[in-house]
């Protein structure tokens, strides 16, 4: 009999020895005579424990992690024998990390096999563009709209709005764009889709085509992630070959094609503006809104342009209902977020759940703390442009509103944790860098702002006039927050504000009339 | 070890060039071709992507040089990436960035006198649950400590 193996190709569990793992394994079943098929899936999100390695068996997956090469022969020893071993971590689904989630958008990776459409299909795939392909354009918008789903790049901005201001828009031509340019540190969600279940954002894109009259997508992603380009590639083709991709997609008669198009290392391409300038091949300068790219998007066309989390959420709504969706979560904020737990924790990975779970415990319960077993000081949600959160405010539910009202943002998910060994001077100073390298450079408060802001924040830390230095860069983030053309020039001072708000002991003594206010 | 590059060559940019030329918006599809051809994107091929896209000199040029990824010459024989964003910081990426540094004799963003080995800074890898994270000429690698950055350093020496 064939033992059924299942080991990532997930860039995150490459990174740490996935293929030199499979290799291992190869050449120990060899030796053994066994019989083994390797299905190289996605990862299911819990990174501490890749290179994971599943079996099938009778009572479902069997999880093995983290495997190292050299764990290979006794683990296939295990596994024939259904016997004990030190990394065997039980049956898949039953890890309470992953059971305590509620996986709509991530349901199938890590589970599936990335490049088949008959295991995507097997898996509950294509149901949402079956029951889409039967609706009307005006009935599909009614049940995007009515699931809440708001856009999960950041912005947060109603999908089902965005999608009715496409379809009324009258054009010879119309584009679907899927924002894949995920640049934001401590994000990776979109890469694992892209890598694990790339048939979801195919068939969100394509109900999208449907919906609004588009017959071309693009999707827009970074040369950092080559492993996503070429799953993406693989899908697209064996979607084309399924009749999914192309003309008269599903046997209906409507055509609908994809090409995956690379950035070149531009952080400020993921901005929706500049990411269009890019794709027709120019500089990736953020553009003037509006005319919003609803009206006059791609080569001027109306274009729906959507982070890869927000297509990737569609199939489920179509499938299931948008009250299916807008059941889970909290106010305005509906449905799931795929929430990214990384740097200095634990347990980090993937997270999907319901809006409304609150900071601390993503960070302590379920991140477990951090890796260097250290007190956590900061955690930084959101990305680069993200507010960085001390611990007296791990109350904050995860909400779009919950965040703004104390002046952060979700951001893309990501939640970057850091021990107490931080310099909250120097993320400060980074946030700054990190805009001036980034800076598209159209407008002037980020473009010189920048610039002046790690000047500034440099002689803070060298002692240099401390009090009117702070006073000034304050007065600066104002500037740029107020001025700035874009969320980059203009969400930089979220960093910067925060960590001088709620690290000022960082940053030197008090100013005189703070200390007087205490 | 002979370059994994093409030297570059007139005839064979053009068909690069030209293999691209009628995509949408085609100058970075170009640019990235050209690139992996030749290992950066020689100066001459600029005016020929301009004559192929009815496209200014100048807008080629604009968008050459907007975008951190191409080069204007050849990088080293390696290229080691350290990803240097806040959460790989937050793991201790800033030491070991520093590490590399001190043992290539450069810093980040320069090739050694030897041209065998280019350091650079890269912004997210997407790899930040198992940080910090690094790429060898493509080849990713997660959970850097001292004796893997060590490793790396190392392989790209040879």
């Amino acid at each position: 009999m064939t033992m059924r193996l299942f080991v990532p190709r997930d860039a995150g569990a490459i990174a740490v020895g996935a293929n030199e793992v499979v290799a291992a394994l190869e050449l120990a079943a060899e030796q053994r005579g066994l019989r083994i098929e390797i299905v190289r899936t996605g990862s299911r999100g819990l990174y501490w424990l890749e290179p994971m390695v599943e079996v099938a068996t009778a009572a479902g997956r069997v999880a093995f992690g983290p495997v190292s090469a050299a764990d290979a022969a006794s683990l296939l020893d295990a596994m024939a024998a259904d016997g004990p071993h030190p990394l065997r971590l039980g049956t898949a689904d039953d890890i309470p990390w992953l059971k305590r989630q509620t996986r709509l958008t991530f349901a199938r990776c890590g589970v599936v096999d990335p490049r088949s459409v008959e295991d995507y299909r097997a898996h509950g795939g294509y149901k949402g563009l079956e029951r889409a392909l039967a609706l009307s354009s005006d009935e599909i918008l009614a049940d995007v709209t009515a699931s809440g789903l708001r856009g999960r790049g950041g912005a947060g901005f109603p999908t089902g709005i965005k999608w009715k201001t496409v379809a009324q828009a009258s054009a010879d031509c119309k584009y679907i764009v899927c924002n894949a340019d995920e640049g934001d540190s401590g994000t990776f969600a979109d890469r694992m889709i892209m890598e694990g279940d790339p048939f979801i954002l195919i068939e969100g894109m394509t109900i999208a085509g449907i919906t609004v009259g588009a017959t071309k997508g693009y999707i827009y992603t970074r040369s950092e992630y080559p492993h996503a380009v070429e799953a993406m590639n693989a899908a697209i083709a064996a979607a084309k070959r399924a009749g999914y991709l192309g003309a008269r997609i599903g046997g209906s008669t409507h055509d609908f094609d994809i090409e995956v198009r690379v950035g070149a290392g531009a952080y400020v391409c993921g901005e929706e503006t500049s990411l269009l300038e890019s794709l027709e091949g120019r500089r990736g300068i953020v553009r003037a809104k509006p005319p919003l790219p609803a009206h006059k998007g791609l080569f001027g066309r109306p274009t729906v342009i959507n982070n890869v989390l927000s297509f990737a959420a569609i199939p489920f709504i179509l499938d299931n209902g948008a009250k299916a969706y807008a059941d889970f979560g909290m106010g305005r904020s509906r449905g799931t977020m795929p929430i990214q737990l990384a740097g200095n924790v634990k347990y980090g990975g993937l997270f999907e759940t319901a809006f409304g779970i609150t900071l601390g415990e993503l960070v302590d319960e379920i991140g477990g703390g951090s890796f260097t077993g250290r007190p956590v000081r900061a955690v930084q949600v959101g990305g680069p442009l993200g507010a960085y959160f001390p611990r007296a405010l791990f109350d904050t539910p995860f909400d779009y509103e919950a965040f703004a009202a104390r002046d952060g943002l979700i951001g893309h998910g990501g939640i970057v944790v850091f021990d107490d060994s931080v310099d909250m001077r120097k993320q400060a100073r980074f946030a700054m860098e990190f805009c001036a390298i980034e800076s598209c450079g159209k407008c002037t408060p980020c473009r010189i702002g920048s610039t002046r802001g790690v000047e500034t924040i440099e002689k803070i830390i060298r002692g240099e006039r401390v009090a009117e230095n702070l006073a000034l860069v304050e007065d600066l983030c104002n500037t740029m927050k107020f001025g700035s053309l874009c969320a980059l020039g203009g969400f930089t001072p979220y960093p910067v504000l925060s960590a001088l708000k709620h690290f000022r002991e960082d940053f030197g003594p008090a100013p005189a009339r703070l200390q007087a206010a205490e | 070890m002979t370059s994994a590059y093409e030297p570059w060559n007139e005839a064979r940019g053009a068909e690069i060039i030209g293999e691209h030329a009628k995509l949408e918006g085609a100058t970075l599809v170009i640019l990235h071709a050209l690139q992996e051809a030749f290992g950066y994107v020689p100066e001459p091929a600029i005016p020929m992507v301009a004559a192929a896209l009815n496209l200014s000199r100048a807008e080629v040029h604009g968008v050459f040089t907007f975008y951190h990824d191409f080069r204007k010459a050849p990088a080293g024989r390696h290229v080691l990436k350290l990803c240097r964003a806040e959460a790989c910081q937050a793991a201790g990426g800033d030491a070991l960035a520093a590490r590399a540094e001190a043992k290539l004799g450069i810093a980040l963003g320069n090739t050694t006198a030897d041209e065998r080995v280019t350091l650079e800074p890269i912004y997210c890898l997407g790899l930040c649950a198992t940080a910090p994270s690094g790429m060898l000429d493509g080849r990713i690698v997660g959970r850097l400590d001292e004796a893997r950055l060590d490793a790396l350093v190392k392989e790209a020496q040879r």
